[in-house]
């Protein structure tokens, strides 16, 4: 069934190549060192690549957000509150012990529900909590100046540093997650073919 | 103990009296008032050198010439005036005026011969002294003769062209507030490098436009703000209080992680006198944190742990989740 359409696909592809700025460059940023070979690119180019990719990230993620409010798209994102929790357990269970005993998929990709319940609850905290709080705590780090200079006693560029990094590595966690779990379809490759072509096999397990 | 109490009486009494006493002085006793203001700096030579003041402590000045028989008023060359509240906040409040300059700088108009007598550098007085000797200064003087500004203009260069005496005060010792201490030392250099006027004095060089040349450090307006210049542009020497080897445009640091790393130079630089408090609450270089936020030199340990210990996790799940699958 023709899942992903085009923009979805765009926007997608966009974000993984900036992740993947982002995380080198933010790693290379904290963990640099003078004496060190540990970082992977210098600072003053991770700076401007950081800074680049950054640009272009806040202006993906308005898209995705746009995307979401004026097409159908959105409503993946809708999670049902009274069967929230049970939903969970069944679709975690599943990739615990179920999928090892040949067990069916407890919520099969449809049309109408694209996400199984781990899944929306993941990307609903990705994309709804962790990202904006990265973009926020981010143009802070961008314009110090405009950053509150104490809070609760503490400096304010601390609170936001410390918050955009813990943001980040939570993605990069999720990154990981995200990119071994479409490894769980029909064949370990064809979800990732799906999100090229459009296109998602219905057998698929993901 | 009957006697006891008697004497207790005795003592709340005398000591509300005198406390009472006391109050009454500072309330209707003027002098007590000043006396009670410790904090009021009186130097000693204030009425000696108000008669140098009286003239060059503002715009315009004013004398009896007797030669000509009337009184003169014009105005004070700009170089000449000094101001009085800076003198008396700085190092040199003790002196009297006539402690470096000569004593015949009491006659009216003073004489002529008097503009070449020769300038006490800091090694002058400070030198070869064992109440300074912690300060290094024969150090300082070796540091700044290596300088490019000694090196490029030895005659035109002194230690006033930075340190007005007049006005000098320790702040990097002392420093309280980081962005004072940094505004306070950047002020210096840009005396001259932000004021053509100043530096073509000492250079034939064309106008140099600092803002332009630093435009490819990030976030400019921060990094002036909260580092000294310099913080790049001096090499460290670790005898003496403040590096004093100015070194050429070239030799700047301008690799971003001589100060965003573990190992940062500000600690033996600009956070040099206060770096004692090593780490704090984990951070690494916790004293730049009082003010600042270095990225890179103030990361901090639990979080380290903490993310590895996640990261691990997450490759050790993913691991066991690929041998079930293989096996099944």
């Amino acid at each position: 069934m023709y899942l992903y359409p085009r923009w979805i696909r765009g926007w997608h592809m966009i974000n993984a190549l900036i992740f993947i700025v982002l995380i080198v460059t933010g790693i290379s940023m904290q963990y640099t060192d003078k004496d060190s070979t540990f970082h992977m690119v210098g600072f003053a180019m991770a700076v401007r690549w950081h800074n680049f990719a950054a640009i272009v990230l806040t202006i993906n993620y308005i898209c995705f957000v746009a995307g979401n409010l004026y097409t159908k798209n959105g409503r993946h994102y809708k999670i049902n509150r009274e069967t929230f929790v049970s939903d969970l357990m069944t679709q975690t269970k599943f990739y615990a012990f179920g999928m090892f005993k040949g067990e069916k998929h407890p919520f099969p990709v449809t049309l109408k529900s694209k996400f199984n319940p781990l899944q929306k609850f993941t990307y609903v905290l990705a994309m709804y909590v962790a990202v904006p709080l990265l973009i926020i705590s981010g143009i802070g780090l961008f314009f110090p100046e405009i950053t509150i200079d104490r809070f609760v006693g503490i400096s304010g560029l601390i609170l936001t540093d410390v918050l955009h990094i813990t943001m980040g590595f939570f993605l990069s966690i999720f990154m990981i997650i995200h990119i071994y779990t479409c490894t769980l379809g029909s064949t370990p490759t064809s979800l990732f073919t799906g999100m090229i072509t459009g296109y998602h096999k219905s057998d698929d397990h993901h | 103990m009957k006697f006891l109490k008697f004497r207790l009486f005795l003592f709340i009494a005398f000591y509300s009296f005198s406390t009472l006493l006391s109050a009454a002085n500072v309330m209707f006793s003027n002098d007590s008032i000043v006396a009670a203001d410790t904090a009021k700096f009186i130097p000693p030579y204030a009425e000696d050198n108000e008669r140098c003041f009286k003239c060059h402590g503002q715009s315009k000045y004013e004398y009896t010439n007797e030669s000509l028989g009337r009184q003169v008023k014009a105005m004070m060359f700009s170089e000449r005036i000094l101001k009085r509240d800076e003198f008396y906040k700085s190092n040199h409040k003790n002196f009297s005026c006539t402690d470096c300059h000569s004593a015949e700088y009491v006659n009216f108009p003073h004489v002529g011969t008097l503009r070449m007598e020769p300038k006490l550098n800091c090694i002058d007085c400070h030198g070869g002294d064992e109440n300074f000797a912690q300060y290094h200064f024969e150090e300082i003087e070796e540091d700044y003769k290596q300088s490019i500004h000694f090196k490029l203009e030895e005659e035109g260069f002194s230690c006033w062209k930075c340190h007005d005496p007049h006005s000098y005060k320790i702040s990097v010792r002392n420093m309280t507030n980081t962005k004072e201490t940094v505004a306070y030392d950047n002020a210096i250099c840009l005396n001259c490098h932000s004021d053509f006027s100043r530096f073509q004095l000492l250079t034939e060089k064309a106008e140099l436009n600092i803002l332009e040349k630093h435009e490819w450090l990030p976030n400019q307006k921060s990094h002036f703000a909260s580092v000294r210049c310099i913080e790049c542009h001096t090499k460290i020497n670790n005898n003496i209080p403040v590096a004093h080897q100015i070194r050429t445009k070239e030799e700047a640091v301008k690799r971003c992680n001589e100060c965003h790393s573990q190992n940062s130079i500000l600690m033996a630089s600009l956070y040099k006198f206060s770096a004692r408090e090593e780490r704090r609450d984990g951070f690494v270089n916790g004293i730049i944190l009082n003010e600042s936020y270095v990225i890179g030199a103030n990361r901090n340990k639990y979080l380290n742990i903490f993310s590895l210990i996640i990261f691990a996790g997450v490759v050790a799940g993913v691991g066991v989740h690929v041998f079930f699958r293989l096996k099944k």
